[in-house]
């Protein structure tokens, strides 16, 4: 029942690789530890058994999850049942596209030395729950001042 | 104290690491210097440390000690202190601890500083995690920088004002002047953002929803001019002029078209624009008119329109992306019901992702064709859908085969039709189907008269093969008892087999160790119903008597109770073994108990409750008949949970001849006991002889005066 906000739309977006290592876990709503930990290895699970021949949406618990694979890393969107599909998955390749122009062709590690500027890119494009800014280039634009700022 | 390593330096040690064990150490020990420095309260490297920390922390290990020093953190002057603060509170912090107030006032101030990026990290950081208390203290700050002229900030405020709204709903009013221009905005993202908080406003307060009605023409203009426009660098995606806004306003328009003629007139036209203009080759045209059709099955569209979307989702299905296929067959599950026919047109597809690779496709396609399932289709139907039934996984089989007995129920062109597609069901998913159909199958062939030779031959032909499911060796085993005469008697087109063979099938389920209790039950009944239709009652008797000493006590029970039968009312029991008539689906229990009456429980009930009076034998078995029918359908209408509601006494007639020429009449008490005061009800069959020959008399009661029962 936790899990029915009224309205909240991602409830959180985890970057995960094949081994089940998190290169990014951003929540939206409010959970434990343990919750979160339970939370992470649930979709780790869910979605490492499926291949090419499974839809990208997986119905979890009482919601679903829309995720893209990249290379080795898996990219999920965790949104409400009643959500369109099709639109997060596009909200997911915005992102990726996103990071690849930022990290100049994206590797796992650079989102493992670089982790808490992964988090400001998710900052740029998302917000309370909600796509926030979907054009790559004023995305770009904004990381770039940020990291001037340092 | 030397310098604490660097954050790259520590990401690169730890990953060396060859066991979890060696990790652990590594963290145990870099935390005990992060403690230690901490304790120092050293300012220039806190941000580094908690950097560290916040790596540690992802890689699952606890870093709860770090919070203070966030908050301090976010109270320095530095961006990149703030910046590392932020995202530790983000990550560290929930609104559970007590901590998490002491940063609404570092929150106060940064959403009131120079620099728009500071004040960006703070609407961020509030818009994310912020407590309700949070929200209702700085909600006032985000309302004013609502009204900023900056667009960087504007977009962050509208979402936090989302996240404020959604934590103190009652905050709702005081952004209402705010949103009285959002929509005049040329910046797409201050445009998306206001939209997104429209909606949130909109999904919350039917008041809200009124009033923003009123902008419906402007959000048709804003999403014509997304359509119609050029070539747009900033928000183009795959040349498509900014999918997500176009989403976005669709789905608003669906909350606003909602239950609403007017509004729902006024978007009619956009809405054929998109879904008929918009560009389909990639996923995200795709997504655009998935979100049109949602809208168009929402709001009060006239037909043709509905029309139009069922359509796309047509095509949807043709389409090779399995995801588009995936959701055109969920939202088409959403509308068959009120669009049938224009559902029906897309069966063929339908029924074609039967055969798709994706489980939750598959499921989709099968709950879809069974609702499309007619009088009209039903042959072609059910033969796509008995094949899915052998090919199909495990987890569908019982789904599909109940789907499949519906189905065949409503819209079964010819009994024998009928029969077969049970047969098919039994033969290929038997274990899998429910337990309420066996009884609904029996009644079902029992009252296909017509049917009976032929459906005890195949069931016998089906048991020959295969005794392991059962519900089929049920079902099986009730029929051959019924209607074993038919069986050996030539009636059938196919050879006939001979008694023993017939007994040794069921005998043969008695033993076998795939046979549950309740089949066993089934079958030695079977054996004993045979008694009356088959000629070699010895060796009936002997099975019965050997089961009167099985360690299962139900078959022990009904043993010796078909024993007490042959023994002491070997003349009863022609009456009691006779056919069973035609069953009307009275409660949905009905059958089940009248297959339980069926030869077994009137022994018990004679032998142990009331003892039948002893006259003639004649006398006696019209006695019985009628005590049988009556037994039968008063079961029928009682409680389900405790079928014994009613118990009998019948006394002796009066006499056992009625005077010709009405010059007298013949009585026959019968006693009731109806503890639990259910409705009487009768069925009365009067057999007797008249002039030397038989007669049969049928006649209900249903007008017992309720005060007889009550």
């Amino acid at each position: 029942q936790r899990f029915k906000g009224l309205g909240i739309t991602i409830r959180f977006i985890l970057i995960q690789n094949r081994a089940g290592k998190t290169r990014l876990a951003k929540w939206y709503m409010q959970f434990d530890d343990d919750e979160k930990q339970k939370l992470i290895e649930e979709v780790h699970a869910v979605v490492t058994v499926r291949d090419a021949k499974h839809t990208n949406f997986v119905e979890f618990r009482n919601f679903k999850i829309i995720y893209r694979r990249y290379a080795g890393l898996y990219f999920c969107i965790c949104v409400d049942v009643t959500d369109n599909n099709l639109a997060y998955l596009e909200g997911i390749h915005n992102f990726v596209e996103v990071l690849n122009e930022y990290f100049h062709n994206v590797c796992e590690l650079d989102l493992v030395f670089n982790f808490y500027k992964v988090y400001t890119v998710v900052d740029e494009m998302f917000l309370a729950g909600e796509i926030r800014e979907t054009s790559q280039t004023k995305v770009l634009k904004q990381l770039l001042m940020l990291q001037s700022l340092e | 104290m030397p310098a604490p390593i660097r954050l790259r330096e520590l990401i690169r040690t730890i990953r060396t690491a060859r066991t979890q064990a060696e990790e652990r150490e590594m963290i145990q020990k870099e935390c005990a210097a992060i403690r230690s420095s901490f304790r120092e309260e050293d300012n220039t490297y806190r941000c580094r440390n908690v950097a560290k920390l916040l790596y540690m922390h992802m890689l699952g290990y606890p870093a709860h000690f770090g919070q203070l020093e966030c908050l301090k953190l976010i109270a320095s002057q530095k961006f990149t202190d703030k910046r590392i603060g932020y995202l530790g509170a983000m990550l560290l912090l929930d609104e559970r601890q007590d901590v998490h107030l002491l940063m609404t006032n570092c929150i106060k101030n940064d959403l009131n500083h120079s620099t728009q990026y500071v004040q960006g990290l703070a609407l961020c950081t509030l818009g994310c995690m912020g407590s309700s208390e949070m929200c209702r203290d700085l909600a006032g700050e985000v309302e004013k920088l609502l009204k900023t002229s900056n667009s960087y900030l504007r977009k962050k405020a509208a979402l936090c004002a989302v996240h404020v709204i959604r934590k103190v709903p009652e905050l709702m009013e005081m952004f209402l002047p705010a949103t009285k221009n959002l929509l005049s905005e040329k910046n797409h993202g201050v445009l998306h953002t206001s939209v997104v908080l429209l909606t949130e406003m909109c999904e919350r307060s039917p008041d809200m929803l009124s009033h923003f009605r009123k902008l419906v023409p402007q959000l048709v203009r804003i999403l014509k001019n997304l359509i119609m426009s050029g070539y747009s660098p900033e928000h183009d995606v795959s040349g498509i002029s900014d999918p997500f806004l176009q989403v976005r306003i669709l789905r608003l328009l669906r909350i606003l078209g909602r239950s609403d003629d007017d509004s729902s007139e006024a978007m009619n036209d956009i809405l054929a624009q998109v879904a008929t203009n918009t560009e389909t080759s990639k996923n995200v045209g795709n997504a655009i008119l998935y979100e049109t059709v949602l809208t168009i099955m929402d709001i009060k569209s006239e037909s043709g329109l509905r029309v139009l979307a069922i359509n796309i989702l047509g095509r949807f299905l043709l389409n090779n992306d399995k995801n588009i296929r995936y959701v055109a067959l969920t939202s088409l599950l959403k509308t068959v019901q009120t669009d049938h026919n224009a559902v029906q047109r897309h069966r063929s597809t339908i029924v074609d992702c039967l055969k798709d690779l994706d489980v939750s496709i598959k499921r989709r396609a099968m709950e879809l064709s069974f609702a499309l399932v007619n009088g009209n289709n039903i042959r072609g139907m059910m033969k796509e859908l008995l094949y899915f039934l052998d090919s199909c996984d495990p987890e569908f089989k019982a789904d599909c085969a109940s789907g499949v007995f519906l189905a065949a129920e409503k819209y079964a062109p010819s009994k024998r039709w009928h029969i077969d597609t049970i047969m098919r069901v039994l033969t290929t998913a038997g274990s899998y189907v429910r337990d309420d159909s066996v009884p609904n199958l029996i009644q079902l062939i029992t009252n296909s008269v017509e049917m009976h030779a032929y459906t005890v031959q195949r069931l016998y032909k089906a048991l020959l093969d295969d005794i392991s499911q059962q519900p089929l060796v049920q079902v099986s085993s009730w029929c051959i008892g019924e209607y074993g005469d038919l069986l050996v008697s030539g009636q059938c087109e196919e050879e006939e087999p001979i008694q023993d063979e017939v007994l040794d099938v069921l005998e043969g389920l008695l033993v076998s160790n795939l046979s549950t209790p309740v089949t066993r039950g089934y079958a030695l009944t079977a054996i004993m119903k045979l008694s009356t239709r088959f000629s070699s009652v010895n060796r009936i008797k002997k099975v019965v008597s050997i089961y009167g000493s099985s360690i299962d006590v139900e078959l022990q029970q009904r043993a010796v109770e078909y024993n007490a039968l042959f023994k002491k009312y070997d003349h009863m029991r022609p009456a009691l073994l006779e056919r069973m008539p035609i069953m009307e689906k009275t409660a949905t229990n009905g059958p089940t108990e009248i297959v339980q009456t069926n030869g077994e429980t009137e022994p018990s009930v004679l032998d142990t409750k009331h003892p039948p009076p002893v006259t003639q034998p004649a006398n006696q078995v019209r006695t019985l008949k009628q005590f049988w029918y009556l037994h039968s359908v008063l079961c029928c209408c009682s409680d389900p949970v405790s079928p014994w509601t009613f118990q009998l006494q019948l006394l002796s007639p009066s006499s056992n001849v009625v005077p010709a020429l009405n010059q007298g009449t013949v009585t026959q008490v019968i006693r009731v006991l109806n503890p639990q005061k259910q409705q009487l009800r009768m069925r009365i069959k009067l057999t007797y002889t008249h002039k030397g020959s038989p007669v049969q008399d049928l006649a209900e009661v249903n007008n017992f005066p309720p005060q007889s029962w009550q």
